[in-house]
């Protein structure tokens, strides 16, 4: 027995005939189609070549444009060559020029051997599988496609539109299901046979003629018609992108393709030396006898894929910079942003740090320069913190910090004083968690000995620009996570408040604090708040303050007693 | 995009390639072998300006690369730059005395010389310290990639210029003539860079590094501009609009993705900051030759006399495309 390769080329001939040569080394009869846009002459010169070679035919040329039925008529006429040319030939392997043996030729053979009556062909019906690119699936098959999709797709388009609204749909011939697969095949000589000389192929080609992509579907359909043992798989290594369109293998792949155990790998670069020496030079000694496993090739292919159509999260660069809402991820990592936290609190950056080991800036917003933790003047990627750079693009600050720091948690301080808008980067952006002490921006004015005058001034204006954040991040085009608090409500319990942040920022989950931040001291805030009142400012952010002193220590340590606990 | 806008582009498009027709008069051809030029051929355009000391390397680093043939215009160059590149088998030389600022930086001598030679090449256009990387550049040749864009019906590759420079003062080590710049400018800024869309052109408008870091903190909307598209198979009818940061027509422009996803792109390690700038800085400063009345380099010198370092804690040292590609700066897109 011996395996016929039926050999499609049409660029790069010196490779074609190279693996041609390989083939025929073996034993295996080649016969080789060369596609009609190649010049006569060099057809000639190719053709002279290889006349050396008993084991080499050429077949009837015809013009082979991607999606036309020009490479099945080219198959067609091949194959019947090929299986009247050489009896011995049991196997008839459809390859092209850009195809390249991984392992050694005896091995296809001993496999095939053992598999007589089997048929390689990839077959699934249109419903089953969604490898269709461009949408056309089932209407493939019963529609009509005069116009080339490659070069007119407008009128492509406009002709698919036209005949889906008038309902167009072409009759399948009886008896036919359409299935659809890779168009490199390995069908044996009883199933290929039957297919070429069946009595009814001159209906089954006239209805094929037309169909978008026949080369993926004829011998698909109709080796279910005849063959008695399909596998379906493509005994050849082929691999689409996100267009349909084959990837390609450079030497760089070599390790990759050894390790594939497959036979015949598609497409290689026709530069691709390493690969061709490798591959096309008889190695002594180990037959593997293994199934092919692309495992590997397919998750980095599938990987690229990704790239191509998602993108990195958070990544803002030269060859991506998605629309709005359409980014798959504003940001690269999930951040927490704190408001009126440092102003209560007088060691909470610190404290925030030791508990949850998260990297804490101080305001990255500020109006003087962004306040980096641990007062760094520049951060990871070599972001500056001069304010006029930073407020040149805000949000690409905020992103290009927080793809800088990916695998490490951010978190960061905010206020009224924050460059303006900002708010509303982070307001809708779902990677946000933001927590609002809302008021807290008085207590620094409580503490200062500036007139009063000048703080009531500058009281009015905090206050409508923290309420204008809040009403931001209220809006409902906020994503993000937030949880705001007037400082009254936050004081009557604000270790729960806080141990709620903490476990979302998780990175010690469940942990139980046990130190608390140090609270400013608060003795005199409401009577402060009142004299705002009496000059007619009234501060209604912190909420509900009595005049009176509130309690010294607010943060309760007693446990409240809990009646539905048993004590034991 | 309305009808008049996009006759507007048009007028633009053919208002530059005049331009360029216009000029090719300035250039005076010192040794011209466009004849060897084969069909499948990667050609580079380059103009130059007393660049002697960096062309031994270049010349070396894009022959590695797969290009084909050279096109150099000298712009009056006195260190034997014309010389160099006349001796050499695979360069084309012109040379003019005209002004680099009147020929919009060298863009209508460029833009004439791709529309005589370029049509239906691959063509990178460069200047002579820009040394271009992408996806696989250590194991993939040029025309790989120039195949599998052709394959991919892409006509145009983005590689964003990437300040490189040294750590310590700009002018610690001397550089010499066929050094590799790197072992010297090897440090980069890697996240801090800001873009922008240009809605007339369709390109983006990339910004930071560390020029925008050191020279142009105080006014960040004056800092050089970064994107460039470097890499096109040319057609006679387009035109570079302003250095190779973009084209018209604008379709070649749509170099990167909006919808999420990345698009291949490469970057080009801009050598610029060695020991040949100081002098080079000051030489502008007095010729005025430059991009808005050489607004660069006058702030360069005034940043340069006090403070010559651009390195700081979080610069990163440069050490192949990978590290670029995982840093986010260039993308495989999905070429695997």
């Amino acid at each position: 027995m011996s395996i016929g390769i039926v050999m499609l080329a049409h660029t790069a001939l010196h490779r074609a005939e190279q693996v041609a040569r390989h083939w025929t080394k073996a034993g295996c009869p080649v016969v080789i189609h060369v596609d009609q846009i190649v010049s006569n002459k060099r057809y000639k010169i190719f053709t002279e070549r290889l006349s050396d070679d008993p084991l080499v035919r050429f077949s009837r040329r015809h013009r082979c444009d991607w999606g036309t039925w020009g490479l099945v008529a080219a198959s067609q006429d091949a194959s019947e060559l090929m299986l009247s040319e050489f009896e011995e030939v049991t196997h008839v392997y459809l390859t092209s020029g850009s195809c390249l043996p991984l392992r050694p030729v005896q091995e296809l053979i001993d496999y095939l051997k053992a598999r007589p009556r089997t048929d390689h062909i990839e077959s699934a019906t249109t419903a089953d599988v969604p490898w269709t690119v461009g949408g056309l699936d089932e209407e493939r098959f019963t529609m009509r496609f005069p116009f080339s999709w490659r070069r007119n797709r407008y009128l492509f388009d406009r002709f698919v539109e036209i005949q889906r609204n008038f309902g167009y749909r072409r009759k399948i011939p009886d008896g036919l299901t359409p299935h659809m697969g890779s168009q490199w095949w390995c069908l044996t000589r009883q199933t290929l046979a039957s297919i070429l000389e069946d009595p009814k192929r001159k209906t089954y080609d006239r209805y094929f003629r037309h169909v978008w992509i026949p080369d993926e579907s004829y011998f698909q359909t109709l080796a279910r018609l005849y063959s008695t043992n399909i596998v379906s798989r493509s005994l050849t290594l082929s691999k689409f992108d996100f267009q349909g369109k084959p990837h390609i293998f450079y030497d760089d792949h070599l390790q990759l393709l050894r390790r594939s155990d497959c036979f015949v790998a598609r497409k290689i670069w026709h530069n691709a030396d390493v690969l061709y020496d490798t591959f096309l030079t008889p190695k002594p000694g180990e037959l593997s006898l293994q199934e092919p496993n692309p495992g590997k090739i397919d998750r980095i292919f599938a990987k690229a894929v990704d790239r191509r159509t998602r993108g990195r999260s958070g990544l803002y660069m030269q060859s991506r910079f998605p629309n709005e809402d359409w980014e798959n991820g504003v940001t690269a990592a999930k951040y927490s942003v704190f408001q009126g936290f440092t102003e209560l609190f007088t060691d909470f950056e610190p404290w925030l740090a030791q508990v949850t080991g998260a990297r804490v800036h101080g305001h990255l917003f500020a109006p003087d320069r962004a306040h980096f933790a641990d007062g760094q003047t520049v951060m990871n990627g070599a972001l500056s913190d001069n304010a006029t750079l930073r407020d040149y693009d805000t949000k690409m600050f905020l992103t290009n910090l927080l793809w800088n720091t990916r695998g490490e948690r951010q978190c960061f301080q905010l206020g009224p004083n924050s460059t303006e808008h900002v708010i509303w980067d982070i307001a809708k952006d779902p990677n946000a968690q933001v927590s609002v002490i809302s008021g807290a921006w008085a207590i620094p004015l409580f503490q200062s000995n500036r007139s009063f005058g000048e703080l009531r001034r500058e009281a009015a204006q905090l206050q409508k620009i923290e309420t204008g954040m809040l009403d931001a991040l209220r809006s409902p085009y906020s994503k993000c996570r937030r949880r705001i608090w007037t400082m009254a409500e936050f004081i009557e319990s604000p270790m729960e408040a806080i141990q709620v942040i903490v476990d979302e920022i998780g990175s010690q989950p469940n942990r139980i604090l046990t130190e608390a931040p140090r609270m400013v001291d608060l003795t005199g805030f409401g009577q402060f708040l009142q004299n705002l009142k009496n000059q007619g400012m009234h501060p209604y952010l912190m909420g509900d303050f009595p005049a009176d002193p509130i309690a010294q220590n607010p943060v309760r340590e007693v446990q409240r007693p809990r009646p539905y606990l048993v004590k034991k | 995009m309305g009808v008049v806008q996009r006759y507007g582009l048009r007028l633009r498009r053919k208002r530059w390639r005049f331009r360029a027709f216009r000029k090719r008069r300035e250039l005076k051809p010192v040794s011209n072998r466009t004849d060897q030029i084969r069909k499948s051929d990667i050609l580079l355009f380059c103009t130059v300006r007393n660049e002697g000391i960096r062309l031994p390397y270049f010349l070396k680093y894009y022959r590695e690369m797969g290009v084909s043939h050279f096109f150099f215009v000298d712009n009056d160059s006195t260190d034997g730059t014309a010389e160099l590149l006349a001796q050499q088998p695979d360069v084309s030389v012109w040379h003019t005395r005209k002004s680099y600022k009147r020929s919009r930086f060298g863009m209508d001598w460029m833009n004439w010389l791709l529309r005589r030679y370029g049509h239906d090449h691959w063509c990178l256009t460069v200047d002579p310290d820009e040394l271009f990387v992408y996806p696989f550049c250590d194991s993939r040749p040029l025309p790989a990639l120039t195949d599998w864009l052709e394959a991919s019906s892409i006509r145009s590759f983005s590689a964003m210029l990437l300040d490189m420079y040294p750590k310590g003062r700009i002018d610690a080590v001397p550089y010499q003539a066929g050094q590799n710049p790197l072992e010297i400018a090897s440090w980069f800024d890697s996240g801090n860079y800001t873009l922008k869309r240009n809605h007339l052109l369709g390109n983006l408008w990339i910004q930071g590094g560390p020029r925008a870091r050191v020279f142009f903190a105080d006014r960040p909307e004056a800092a050089p501009a970064l994107n460039k598209i470097p890499l096109v198979k040319w057609h006679h009818r387009y035109a570079y609009a302003s250095s190779t940061h973009m084209l018209l027509p604008r379709g070649l422009n749509y170099v990167y993705d909006e919808w999420g996803g990345e698009k291949a792109s490469g970057a080009l390690l801009h050598t610029k900051f060695l020991s040949t700038f100081n002098e080079k800085a000051m030489e502008e400063l007095k010729r005025r030759e430059h991009y808005a009345g050489s607004l660069e380099y006058v702030a360069y010198a005034s940043g340069l006399q006090d403070n010559p370092e651009l390195w700081c804690k979080w610069s990163e040292k440069y050490i192949n495309w990978r590290q670029l590609e995982i840093l986010g700066l260039m993308s495989m897109g999905n070429w695997a």
